[in-house]
């Protein structure tokens, strides 16, 4: 079982405080710290429980400079077998289809049973890349995945729906699945670890490898724009609660009197 | 002549909330075009949601087929592709729900149509498009223009758009022949499956004291079971928490878990995600504690207390005891 997992290295902002660049298209990433996008962590994860259960190989594969390496050296510590970056000038500004795109191309040149991506990336959140290459390589798929099981040439695989409901569906192989969150619990990757595969060779493709031209690619190649990136407009907001831990403490318990939820 | 389709979207015989929002934001943007406002409704058995879409658009575009009984990205797909080539609609708009991300991005991978996802608001300026989109998980706002020209598609959050009250349009019901054959399908509807209820139904309770991603380890949860105790609530959690197994998937709420309304809803540690809010926003009383005075959970919650939880936690238990004793 052959498996190829695109992964993207993303910068944390769940706690970060947020400003927005000069360009006024994005935010400044200046001071934040990296890693790879929470899915895709699900995702190779998966690929690699596969790997041990069934045998066969775990190709990982991302697109982006040469910073990338870091969440890829990280994917093949955790046990992935070959690592590959595409990039190139060309790349950048690449929306969702047009990601999908260069992706789809790099793919083409590998053998495979099975694709893993994250369902959307903690970024830009398109949601979007996964199922669109599936269609650009032709192959089944399913988005959401929270659960899969792999039998013959067939995967089944339940897509988490909304309200706690999921939805069962077998796909022939070869297919592609989007991960969602919480499929497994991804292992833990030592420094140690990173290190025993510092020296492994990460591929890297550009543009003309793929033989993809220039209007294919980049914001060229794309179908949408980020014009401006904005805070978002804050609501009326909460009435906080402020002084001594005690005496807020006090506060709520008479919010909570109030509002009639304590007997 | 102009139209804008929306993409009727249903489950086990209800059509679901995305689709009166879309139909109300797609009319508001066909009268802005001078064009007119179809639905697309795929099923089987479902003639009775035809009738209910019919005031709410000048068409609906209904395909009945016994092949289209469950969703399958592969069957709308190929439904779809007819419908749009024929029609050519300025604009398609399709939830950006567990539906419409198994099989829009493939759809508009097919047609090469210009596709911009989970946008929470649509802009029409003449017949150019803006869109509204969050980004960053929902830290900063972008605004997103299209760089190709019609058709368009766009799938939109669910909850972005009111429902307006309006004057009821003809409904044309316009029956569309099936386009699919016995041809097999390299995916298959198996079946539905309920997840698991937990051993409490946090729908039930009066109080909810919900922990998120800053509760930082299970060795916290006892803290807030001990306060969840003292208030005689029940104990729920945003995805974070289910995610890494630390509560089970009956203790979540939001999109993909539960929707609740307790009276008094305790958020803590959480920042507020629009997944969650769409699970919470419906308490009667909101208080939020979190470190980070700009998390989003602010702006829904009623009371704010802008504290390490680690701290506040434990001195909000032993005063509750003490007072509730009194």
């Amino acid at each position: 079982m052959n498996i190829i997992v695109c992964v993207k290295r993303v910068p944390e902002t769940t706690e970060a405080d947020i400003s927005i660049d000069k360009s006024g298209t994005d935010i400044d990433k200046s001071g934040l710290v990296f890693d790879l996008n929470e899915w895709d962590s699900y995702a190779i994860e998966e690929a690699i429980l596969l790997k041990e259960k069934v045998g066969g190989t775990v190709t990982v594969l991302t697109l982006g400079g040469e910073e990338s390496n870091e969440s890829l050296r990280k994917c093949l510590a955790m046990g992935a077998d070959e690592a590959i970056r595409l990039t190139d000038p060309a790349f950048i500004g690449s929306d969702g289809f047009a990601t999908a795109r260069i992706l789809a191309e790099a793919i083409r040149k590998i053998p495979y049973d099975l694709i893993l991506t994250g369902t959307q990336a903690e970024d830009d959140g398109y949601g979007q890349v996964g199922v669109a290459m599936a269609e650009l390589l032709g192959i089944p798929h399913a988005a959401v995945v929270n659960r899969l099981e792999v039998q013959d040439r067939k995967v089944k695989a339940h897509r988490e729906l909304e309200g706690g409901l999921e939805e069962v569906c077998e796909i022939d192989l070869p297919a592609l699945l989007t991960i969602q969150t919480g499929i497994n619990e991804p292992r833990y990757v030592s420094i140690m670890g990173i290190r025993k595969v510092a020296k492994k060779e990460i591929k890297t493709f550009g543009a003309s490898d793929l033989n993809l031209k220039a209007e294919e690619v980049g914001l060229s190649g794309s179908n949408i724009k980020i014009e401006k990136v904005f805070l978002p407009p804050v609501g009326e907001g909460a009435e906080l609660l402020e002084g001594k831990p005690e005496e807020i403490a006090s506060k709520v318990f008479d919010i909570l009197k109030d509002k009639g939820g304590l007997t | 002549m102009n139209e804008i389709i929306v993409l009727a979207e249903h489950r086990q015989g209800e059509l679901r909330d995305v689709t009166w929002e879309m139909l109300s934001k797609g009319r508001q943007l066909a009268e802005t075009l001078g064009a007119e406002i179809g639905v697309a409704l795929l099923g089987k058995g479902v003639k009775n949601l035809a009738e209910a879409l019919k005031p709410k658009a000048h068409r609906v575009f209904f395909v009945e087929d016994d092949r289209l009984e469950f969703y399958n990205s592969e069957t709308y797909e190929k439904v779809l592709i007819q419908l749009i080539t024929e029609r050519r609609p300025f604009l398609t708009l399709i939830g950006h729900t567990a539906t419409g991300m198994d099989f829009a991005p493939s759809l508009a991978a097919r047609l090469k149509m210009p596709l911009a996802t989970d946008c929470i608001e649509v802009d029409l300026q003449g017949e150019t498009l803006s869109l509204t989109r969050q980004l960053y998980a929902g830290k900063v706002n972008g605004t997103v223009s299209f760089l190709k020209k019609d058709p368009y598609m766009v799938t939109v959050r669910s909850g972005s758009f009111p429902v307006l009250e309006r004057d009821p349009l003809p409904g044309e019901v316009v029956s569309i022949p099936s386009p699919l054959t016995e041809e097999g399908l390299a995916k298959r509807f198996l079946q539905y499956v309920e997840a698991a209820v937990g051993e409490v139904d946090i729908t039930q309770a009066d109080i909810l004291v919900s922990i998120g991603r800053g509760i930082k380890d299970s060795e916290n949860i006892p803290m807030v079971k001990e306060l969840a105790q003292a208030l005689g609530a029940a104990l729920s959690c945003s995805r974070p928490v289910v995610d890494k197994k630390w509560l089970p998937k009956g203790c979540q709420v939001g999109t993909s878990g539960k929707t609740v309304k307790p009276k008094v809803y305790i958020a803590i540690g959480i920042s507020g995600a629009f997944q969650h809010v769409a699970g919470m926003k419906g308490a009667g009383t909101v208080i939020a504690i979190n470190k980070d005075p700009k998390a989003p959970i602010f702006s829904v919650a009623n009371y704010g207390i802008v504290a390490d939880l680690f701290k506040m936690v434990p001195v909000l238990k032993d005063r509750i005891k003490e007072l509730k004793q009194k």
